[in-house]
């Protein structure tokens, strides 16, 4: 509850999540020389794009769309900018949850008209693209950004809503150090004045990026994963990953607008709902309760939000029960040390045996140190099976962390080394994507 | 050793300096010494603290961003881990911690910082950064073949009296000289992360005999870390091989 921001009217949550700290802000520059509505080159460029798309599917080249969005970029660089005019978009970003929340986003839109979504999860500019013009008349979209993308996509057009998930190391050879990125969210919110952020204020590097943004909606809910946030994104004072963490810098964990808890989601003035999900664990409450802050920014209905939240039971295969090799297993996907906490945790609910496939191809980062970062220490006495490019990495982790383990040639061949009950697979980016590829419906 | 019979692992600054998985590094040396029957203790020394106490059997920096580093050059100067490494305390600094313990690095923006000066070790910015994985051959007894992933823009140059750690056969390294590391007394720098002591257990065992002043039991071979040596380096010779292979990975 937020005491400090101590309301004394009787608003609703939807009011002073919209209302508070509002102020007008004088439309961007690009918003101010309109071109002309109809715009034959993107018509021309969104034509072309369609066409490039069929054909690349006829020929079973892949995701047609991402090459449908190349082409049209190619012909009309402001493609971006052309198609989201007239849109309320909400951009989703951060390290973890970016595809769970924004398919949560649009089913709590579902009521409000079309909305489009890059499902897909290509986050970057011709994915957005891609996803953009499929239906050029849908009144919303919401789109999740590779993190460091979002500074591109606000100097081609401000979005409506901006929501922070959180920020931790992923990728150290391709996205960098934390500090970079963090500066980067930060200047992509500076183009961006007029829209709505919603930021984690469990998160200093969160905190850091929005908390001089004029428009903020605070969700807490818990931060497990400390280590990237144990020394201040400011001025590298040490932050102790206290909850309630202030630096002498003046940087301090900001009241939340919304919280949520194991039972359920806190706003002002008493306002709550008890939350109860389809999908495992607190860090899908938290991405609920993302989406549910940006439903009620858009002039959604909360309840109508929640019940539509509340019955996804998988989203782009996460969490999903899968066929895989004869076999029911749970796919997860872990791909950096703070997912691997959240998912470590799932786990520890039962005993069921344990496959975790580990890759180092471009899209995971080649470097594995990380796997040291986690405690898989908590896995000891637990039956568990490793594969993947880096299962030996693996193996050598778990061994120091004195867990005994199988190694397997691939999924398959560990699958038939647990003739036992349906086991859960924690797999990286590629390895996840490749294991959903080749999985079935149950 | 302290008189306790218990090995003291001090973790320099993780909250500076982490960013690798360098804590692993910590876990390896705990391991390998309770497993020959003396218990460790790993104790994290963070930029909240009073001092790095001198009194630890082996001390562990590891690597961070330019701003980190300066501010880890600052808390260390003159401390604990400056009179431990006098009294011959083993030191292992890896990629940033091969800058910090060094004399003196060049940032990014230009700017010149003073290092600890216990190695005699000036970095400079490359021009780009060099990342993938690193084979070398060691020069210092008995070490052998090195294996690890490098991800830095520094380019190291060592003084004369310095010895490298290792020969290049695959990777970067210093980026002067086909070497890789540093090696001066019992402080030994490097840009190899993985992280380098459970890729690379003679070293780690190299260390903790330095440690505790004796040559210790070897262990029985752990199979999952051969064939991840093999692995790691049985790559590297199929992309010399191919040398249009792209490298990396
Ligand atoms: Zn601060």
């Amino acid at each position: 509850m937020n005491q400090a921001r101590n309301h004394e009217s009787t608003s609703t949550v939807e009011e002073s999540v919209t209302e508070q700290r509002w102020r007008v802000v004088a439309p961007p520059p690009s918003e101010i020389r309109r071109p002309p509505r109809k715009d034959p080159r993107t018509t021309l460029a969104v034509g072309a794009g369609r066409l490039a798309a069929t054909l690349s599917q006829r020929l079973g080249a892949g995701s047609g769309a991402i090459i449908g969005g190349r082409v049209a970029l190619l012909l009309q660089p402001r493609a971006l900018r052309r198609l989201t005019r007239g849109r309320r978009v909400v951009m989703v970003t951060g390290t973890n949850g970016k595809t769970t929340t924004t398919h949560m986003i649009v089913e709590a839109l579902r009521e409000r008209g079309g909305t489009v979504s890059n499902a897909t999860g290509a986050n970057m500019l011709d994915g957005h693209v891609a996803a953009l013009m499929t239906r050029p008349r849908a009144p919303y979209a919401a789109l999740e950004v590779d993190e460091l993308h979002l500074a591109r996509v606000t100097e081609e057009f401000e979005p409506a809503v901006i929501v922070l998930l959180n920020l931790s190391r992923d990728q150290l050879d391709r996205v960098g150090e934390i500090r970079s990125v963090e500066e980067r969210l930060r200047r992509a919110l500076r183009r961006a004045p007029g829209a709505h952020v919603i930021a984690n204020a469990d998160d200093p590097n969160i905190v850091s990026v929005a908390v001089d943004h004029p428009r903020v909606t605070w969700v807490a809910g818990g931060n497990r994963w400390k280590h990237d946030a144990l020394n201040c994104p400011r001025c590298g004072t040490f932050l102790d990953g206290a909850d309630e963490w202030r630096c002498v810098c003046g940087l301090v964990r900001p009241p939340a607008d919304l919280t949520v808890d194991a039972e359920g989601v806190t706003g002002p003035d008493g306002w709550y709902r008890s939350l109860e999900l389809a999908l495992p664990g607190q860090v899908n409450r938290l991405n609920a309760t993302f989406a549910l802050a940006a439903a009620l920014v858009l002039g959604g209905d909360p309840d109508t939000a929640l019940r539509r939240i509340r019955d996804i039971d998988q989203a782009n295969g996460r969490y999903g029960t899968v066929s895989l090799g004869g076999r029911i297993v749970r796919l997860l996907l872990a791909k950096n040390p703070a997912s691997w906490l959240e998912m470590l945790d799932l786990v520890s609910a039962h005993r069921h045996p344990l496959i975790l496939v580990v890759n180092s191809r471009e899209a995971d980062g080649f470097d594995v140190s990380w796997l040291w970062d986690i405690d898989f220490e908590c896995l000891d006495g637990r039956e568990v099976v490793v594969a993947g490019d880096r299962a030996r990495d693996l193996a050598v982790r778990l061994r120091y962390a004195e867990v005994s383990c199988e190694v397997a040639g691939s999924v398959e061949d560990a699958l038939t080394r647990l003739p036992g009950e349906c086991p859960d697979v924690l797999a990286n980016y590629t390895a996840f994507r490749d294991l959903s590829a080749k999985s079935a419906a149950p | 050793m302290t008189k306790e019979s218990v090995l003291r692992i001090a973790l320099v600054l993780p909250d500076l300096l982490g960013t690798y998985g360098d804590r692993g590094n910590a876990l390896v040396l705990a391991k390998r010494s309770s497993w020959r029957g003396t218990p460790a203790e790993i104790v994290t020394v963070l930029s909240s603290s009073e001092a790095v106490p001198d009194s630890c059997d082996i001390y562990l920096v590891g690597g961070g961003e330019d701003v980190a580093q300066h501010a880890a050059v600052r808390f260390l100067r003159d401390g604990g881990l400056r009179r431990a490494t006098q009294a011959g305390a083993p030191v292992l600094g890896i990629c940033g911690g091969l800058q910090v313990l060094g004399t003196g690095f060049r940032t990014g923006d230009g700017s010149y910082h003073e290092g600890l000066g216990l190695i005699d070790v000036v970095t400079e910015p490359g021009a780009s950064r060099a990342i993938g994985e690193v084979v070398t051959e060691s020069s210092v007894d008995g070490i052998g073949v090195l294996t690890g992933f490098e991800n830095h823009l520094g380019r190291s140059r060592i003084a004369e009296g310095v010895q490298p750690l290792g020969q290049v056969v695959h990777g970067i390294g210093n980026g002067y000289d086909a070497v890789e590391g540093a090696v001066s007394g019992h402080v030994v720098c490097t840009y190899l992360h993985g992280p380098v002591l459970a890729r690379n257990p003679v070293l780690a065992d190299t260390m903790l005999e330095w440690a505790v002043g004796r040559p210790l039991e070897p262990l029985p071979e752990i199979d999952e870390i051969e064939e991840l040596r093999a692995e790691r380096t049985n790559r590297i010779k199929f992309r010399s091989r191919h040398p249009n292979a792209q490298r990396s990975q």
